[in-house]
Parts: structure tokens; sequence; C-alpha cells
């Protein structure tokens, strides 16, 4: 049984249909990226997974248990974790706070929580801002302490809406490489939205392509940059001169 | 809490504790105000500065509490600590009642405010009409003799009212810092800066938003108690009044939305202040009729130009304090 499997899902707001019917798995433990052309309906397939708002029909099932309908709180609860593409960081909290916040889900005291979000700013490497207000974070680290805050509330299942957009080479290889350690020390499964490929060929095992609110290919990812489908969508059809 | 903000604590209550020994009576009257607007500005930041939750009509909470306890004490000979009881129960199923239309339905930060405005004028309205208690002539409490304690029936010295006043304020105070260190001061908090992203995070932000209003409610109760038997009289036009309210804001606002010693500090600038200013025009002879609201107005202005955040924020930096 798959993790999360999304069936079916079809959104439209006021008439204009963003997603139509896509349908995706992801695999206990596996990383999958969701990739497509700007308003292919990825962040709307995010938003229904983690419960902003409930698809007009599909459904979308967590460890078996249908979870279309429920509120975000309840979506966390259960073992979705998820970062926001626009960032939000609780600005006027420190970036400790911000983290304990997260962390306060599955611990019962603020003593317990913050050891926990001083943990895993320590793997981010963020704790030497710990006491700075969340407010004056540069962009890269502002995202940094998305996926902190996302963690800190114990996921089985991590959406990430495009982390690494904003951030230069290195630290994107630097992302990559935490991720692949949570993914593999932890067992971690992610479902990824991402822009920058250099991140989704080095992270993800099965790629999903979405465009105009369809899935038109999936597969690994070597294989998924050579679709001619994908090709098509991203750079226009080929045409002979 | 630092070293040095534990010390100026204690240093601040020690002179608060021997106030009445070296105050008159009208200085002590002063400062049983401050302490007032102290107390019901800490409690209105429990939601404004905590939750980020605006009410504009807490005077709701102050004339339901008092016209709870007022009214269980004259027609039922019911002395004001079992009052004090009706009283939170009647401000928290109001409050619970604004929370639960406007959180269910999505109002939120304006309308909101125009939500809790709305009530506490219509309340205002429906006491009037209310024979019972008085209507629009008012509900007065028989004044006790004023020469020694009775504190079971909250009759006695200003100086009684004073401790009494000052009591509440501090308990107030240390739930407030109990609270902001706890879970529900984080979820606040998180509430405050953005619901989305705290809902994002498994918190039940309507749960947490009822929970604030709630406490702030059952808090402004109390004030609502002790309004009744300092004064011994209410008036639904006065108690209720949007002004009342707005008074109940101004210390957290000068002071610091948000901060523990904000509400304190600013209750007890203004009141201070406007207070030597009355004296002051007083003195001159001259008749300014709301020099007073005024006064208001402009350290408001002031306030919002300069120190948006309030006064206490720069402050606590100045003197090397948390906040």
């Amino acid at each position: 049984m798959a993790l999360l499997e999304a069936d079916a899902l079809v959104k439209s707001f006021r008439g204009l249909r963003a997603v139509g019917g896509a349908s995706f798995d992801v695999e206990p433990g596996s990383i999958v990226a969701l990739i497509g052309p700007n308003g292919a309906g990825k962040t709307t397939c995010f938003n229904m997974i983690a419960g902003v708002f409930a698809p007009d029909s599909g459904t979308v099932a967590f460890e078996g248990r249908k979870m279309q309908g429920s509120r975000p709180d309840e979506i966390c609860k259960a073992g979705i974790g998820r970062t926001f593409q626009i960032v939000k960081p609780f600005a006027g909290l420190s970036v400790a706070d911000n983290v304990v916040v997260g962390a306060l889900l599955r611990e019962s005291t603020s003593r317990g929580a913050r050891a926990v979000a001083m943990g895993i700013l320590r793997k981010l490497r963020l704790e030497e801002k710990a006491d700075l207000p969340a407010s004056t974070l540069t962009l890269p680290d502002r995202k940094r302490l998305e996926v902190a805050r996302a963690l800190a509330t114990r996921p089985k299942l991590l959406l990430l809406d495009e982390v690494m957009a904003g951030l230069r080479p290195t630290e994107c290889d630097e992302m990559v490489a935490f991720f692949r350690e949570l993914n593999r020390a932890d067992g971690l499964a992610i479902l990824l939205i991402e822009h920058v490929m250099r991140a989704v060929m080095a992270l993800a095992q099965r790629v999903v392509v979405l465009h105009h609110g369809e899935v038109i290919a999936r597969g690994a990812p070597a294989e998924v940059v050579r679709d001619p489908a994908v090709l098509e969508c991203y750079l226009g059809e080929e045409t002979e001169v | 809490m630092s070293a040095r903000a534990r010390a100026l604590l204690v240093a601040l209550a020690a002179v608060l504790l021997a106030l009445p020994q070296f105050a008159g009576s009208y200085l002590l009257s002063v400062a049983t105000l401050a302490l007032y607007f102290a107390y019901t500005g800490q409690a209105w930041n429990v939601m404004m500065g905590f939750a980020g939750q605006l009410s504009l009509g807490h005077s709701l909470y102050v004339g339901l509490g008092a016209y709870a306890a007022a009214a269980v004490f004259t027609k039922f000979g019911i002395g004001p600590w079992a009052g004090a009881w009706v009283a939170i129960a009647l401000c928290v199923a109001a409050g619970a009642a604004i929370g639960v239309l406007a959180f269910r339905f999505g109002i939120s930060g304006v309308y909101f405010a125009l939500l809790t405005i709305a009530f506490a004028e219509f309340t205002r309205i429906g006491f009037d009409h209310i024979g019972w208690l008085g209507g629009p002539g008012g509900l007065f409490l028989k004044v006790g003799q004023r020469s020694s304690w009775d504190l079971a029936n909250l009759r006695g010295t200003p100086a009684m009212f004073y401790y009494v006043m000052l009591a509440l304020t501090a308990g107030a105070f240390a739930l407030c810092a109990a609270l902001l260190k706890s879970r529900a001061g984080y979820y606040w908090q998180a509430i405050r800066e953005d619901e989305e992203a705290a809902r994002a995070l498994g918190i039940n932000t309507f749960r947490w938003k009822m929970f604030a209003v709630i406490i702030s409610a059952a808090m402004t109760a109390l004030a609502g108690v002790f309004f009744a038997f300092y004064y011994n009289n209410l008036f639904p036009e006065q108690i209720f009044n949007i002004g009342q309210s707005i008074e109940i804001i101004l210390g957290p606002i000068v002071g610091g939305v948000g901060t523990l010693f904000g509400p304190v500090l600013g209750a007890a600038l203004l009141t201070g202040l406007a207070d030597a200013l009355n004296n002051l025009v007083a003195a001159m002879g001259w008749d300014i009729p709301g020099v007073k609201q005024v006064f208001y107005g402009i350290v408001l202005l002031l306030v919002i130009m300069f120190l948006p955040n309030g006064i206490w924020p720069p402050l606590a930096r100045r003197l090397g304090l948390g906040r």
C-alpha cells in the first residue's frame, strides 16, 4: 500500500479547472517530485493534500485513511508536514520559537519541544541564529526555517513546495544532501514541487509531470526528461525549419 | 525572565505594597484606577497581544461582570466572591458566543473588531430596558461603612480596594507570564503571526482562539466585579460604553501590545499623567471639558508615530532586560 494515494483529484476555481483528474502515489520511504510548467496545478494538488481546500472530486488517502475534507491541522497530526512556496515565518517570534511551535505537536512540554527544535536547527545550520527574530533572516534561511518547522512536527511525509527556489547552487546541493540523509536515515517520504531540475534529478526517485492539471508523464527522472510530451510542454513543439 | 527583570519586579512590588502607608486617599484612588486599567489592559492583551484578535468591545465583559455580581448581591444577598463566579460564567458564555460566531464563520480582523463593538452596544441598549436591574436609571449598591475592612463583602477603606486591585493585577501578571511560556502562549503567538502557517503545524486554531477569548473574558469579568463594589453604582450608558472599551486598550497600546509589562506601564503612565493634567487645568482655573480625551489622543498619536511597538520594548532594551 502506498503511503499517500491521490486519486483522480479535480479542482476548479470559478470555473477555471486548475487540476483535472490527477492521480499519483508516494510509496513509504520514497522521494517523488511533482514538476510541470507554471500554472500546471502543482500547488493546487499540494493544497488539496494538505487540507487547505477539499478537492471537487477525487480522493486523498494517507496510510489507507481517507483524508480529503480534513482540516490542515488534522492532516498535520496524521503525519503530513508541509512548507509554503511563499514562506510564512512567524516573523515576530525568534527562529527557535518558530520551530518550538511545530515541535509542540508531539512534545508535551515547551522544554522538551525546545530541545527537539534546537536539534533540528543544528542539522539545518540555523542554530547560531536561533535567538534572532525570524523577520531578520535572509530568504535562503527562511526557506530552511520552513523546513525546520515542518520537520519539528515529525511527519512521515514531507511536502516541499519549491524550497530550492532562490538558493545558490551550492546551497541547493546542501539542501539536497540534507533531504537525502533524512530520507535514508529516518525513512522520511518526500513529495516535492520543484523547478530547479538540478535538485529534482539528484533527489527524486520518481517524477510526476503535470500539465494543465493533468498527469502527462511519470517515471524515473532520466526517462521523464527525455519524454517528448514533457519536452513539448516545457519547450514547445519541435518543428522542422 | 532575567535576574535584572526579577529585581525590578521585586522593587516595584515593594513600592506598590507600601504605597498606602504614605499615600493619601486621593493618591490611593488614582493608583487604584491605574491598577484597574493595568488589569483590564492585561486581560485585553491576552486576546490582542498574544492571540492577535482585536476586541474593541471589552466594556461588554466589564459591564456583564459588574451587573452580574451587583445583581446577585443586591437581589439575593450573595457576596462578591461567590458572585464573581456568576460574573465569570456569564462573561465566558458571552465571549464564547462571539468567538463561535466569528471564528466558525471566518470573521477576522476589522470585522471581528466590529462584531465585538456590536455585542457591547446591543448589550448596553438591552440593559437600558431591564427594569429589574434599574434600566437606564442605574443599579446601586448600598454604600457600607468605610473605616474598616470587610473583605468578604468587599466593603472597606480605600486601602482595602487598593490592595484587592493590586492582588488582581499581580495575579493577572503571573497568569499571563505562565500562559506565555506554555503551549497556549506559543500557539497564540503563532496564530497572531500567521494563522495559515499555524494550522499547517497542527494547531487547531479555532480551539486556541476560543481559549484566548474565554481567558480574556473571564479575567475582565473580575474587573467588572471590582468596579461594581468600588463605585457602588452602575449605569448601562457608562459601563458598556465604547469609551470604556477604548480606555481599556490605550494602556497596552501605549505600553506595548503583546508584552507583559506594557499594559502595566501604559496604564500607570496614562492614568497618572491624565490625572496630573486634570489637576493642573483645575489649578489654573480653566474649564476645559474633555481635556483627558484630548490628552489620550495626543499620546496615542505620538506613540503610534514614534514607538509603534509601544514604550516598553525599547525601554526594556535600554534597561538591558528581556521583554
